[in-house]
């Protein structure tokens, strides 16, 4: 460790990899600070991507990959299953182990250096501008600088509330998420299963999806609001016991994911955020690989260039923040719109919705015609949906 | 104050992300409630595993100690 790098990512998940590698490759020294001892540990991730997304921003290796999915089960309320099953519809059930350590792996590859282990406990900013992080290293403390940070610390981004950018997310934007990654599960491995309904992931979904052999990862998310009545904890026991009461826990994966609009600011002088430190989640369905490596290219790539004309105000890392929102941010905004209107349906309106998909023949049953079917039987949906695209045009 | 019953957390960060007085630090295995709580409840109901609650309804044997800011 030296006691100056161009750029200094702290958190070595794919958003802060994906920084770091692009920024190496880009003529940045680099340093991606890990707290954990390992990265890639403790997994936070469902582990779900779509095919199609994450093809655009990396080549998969079949290494990564526990299951090929073909399309996806999603169950209303009263049990009635709908299958959506087409092109669009395929994606894979990763291991985020596997993949977190190759996306690093990646970085350094590139010439970034990699501290494992490392705690960035606050910033350097004598005159404002960010000039480097304090690491704890090892029972030992360390100042080291830099021109510009990148902010990759997860959704509680401490990194950007040092810098003074409010990253703090409020309660009814936040899913509390539990999953149990669990053994003998009997599913069809071909799809995931959504389930939805007040009883069983009030504000969100429950999740089933399937790894190699018998292995499942189920969980759920519950909006904030309603996990103040009761825990995902509970909502996650009670259903685990009811489908899979026979189910062996291997492994449990807490998370809170941060289902809003991406932050007002995510840039300062000196400093960028990336993925879920930036809020850059899909809103309406809590996926966040494919997003945070798109903002990591981004904000490396900027940086690395800021780096070279020596211009790391926050007018100047700016570019970041615009290529993010023309490119993703306006549609998660849109999303986020959809989603407060979405969560209004009651489990009626959604075993309705059900119906009225289900006598559909089987390939006009697509996501674009579920949602349709919704806005059918709940009209006043309509003008909601009508506001959530108005807002942004 | 709230406290924390540390060996139910898993370290997921999501109550320091609803904390609005930044008042909680995540190391990678610890999670510590500084005194500068201001009871709020936030992060009592958005974590996901019953980590955290009201500091006089833990039991002692399953407290972590709380630190100053």
């Amino acid at each position: 460790m030296r006691d100056y790098y161009d750029c200094i990512v702290v958190g070595g998940g794919p958003a802060g990899a994906w920084a770091a590698k692009h920024a190496a490759e880009n003529g940045a020294s680099v340093l991606l600070l890990e707290k954990d001892r390992e990265v890639g540990i403790p997994v936070r991730c469902a582990e779900a991507v779509g095919e199609a997304g994450f093809k655009t921003v990396v080549d998969p290796d079949p290494r990564w990959i526990s299951t090929v999915i073909d399309g996806a089960v999603l169950i209303a309320p009263n049990g009635r299953e709908v299958v959506v099953e087409s092109e669009t519809t395929r994606g894979y059930v990763l291991d985020r182990k596997i993949f977190d350590y190759d996306l690093v792996h990646m970085a350094a590859r590139r010439g970034a250096e990699v501290l494992t282990k490392a705690y960035v406990y606050d910033l350097i900013k004598p005159n404002g501008a960010v000039e480097g992080v304090r690491v704890q290293y090892l029972s030992k403390q360390y100042d080291i600088r830099t021109k510009v940070v990148i902010g990759a610390d997860g959704v509680e981004s401490r990194v950007g509330r040092w810098g003074g950018l409010r990253t703090n997310i409020k309660l009814k934007d936040m899913e509390s998420c539990l999953q149990m990654t669990l053994a003998n599960v009997k599913v069809d491995p071909r799809y995931i299963y959504l389930y939805f309904g007040d009883e069983i992931a009030p504000g969100g979904y429950l999740w089933v999806f399937p790894k190699n052999g018998e292995i499942a990862n189920v969980g759920l998310g519950v909006s904030g609001e309603h996990a103040r009545h009761k825990s995902a904890k509970h909502y996650l026991q009670e259903f685990i016991g009811k489908h899979f009461p026979n189910a062996a826990v291997l492994y449990t994966v807490v998370g809170g994911v941060p289902c809003a609009a991406t932050l007002k600011n995510i840039v300062g002088d000196g400093l960028m955020l990336v993925g879920d430190a930036a809020h850059q989640v899909n809103p309406m369905s809590g996926a966040g690989i494919v997003t945070a490596m798109i903002s990591g290219k981004m904000a490396g790539r900027v940086a690395a260039q800021a780096i070279k004309e020596n211009n790391l105000s926050e007018k100047r890392l700016a570019e970041y923040a615009d290529t993010w929102h023309k490119a993703e941010g306006k549609n998660h905004e849109r999303f986020y719109n959809i989603k407060k209107a979405v969560y209004k349906l009651s489990d009626d309106d959604l075993n309705a919705t059900a119906e009225a998909v289900l006598s559909l023949p089987a390939e006009k049953r697509t996501l674009m015609n579920i949602f349709k079917s919704a806005l059918v039987n709940h009209p006043s949906l309509l003008i909601d949906v009508v506001k959530a695209f108005m807002k942004n045009d | 104050m709230i406290g924390v019953i540390n060996d139910r957390c898993d370290f997921c960060g999501a109550c320091v992300a609803v904390c609005p007085v930044d008042c909680i630090d995540l190391y990678e295995a610890r999670l510590v409630v500084n005194k500068t709580c201001i009871d709020c409840m936030l992060c009592v109901w958005i974590c996901p595993v019953e980590t955290l609650a009201p500091l006089e309804t833990i039991e002692e044997a399953s407290c972590a100690t709380t630190t100053t800011a």
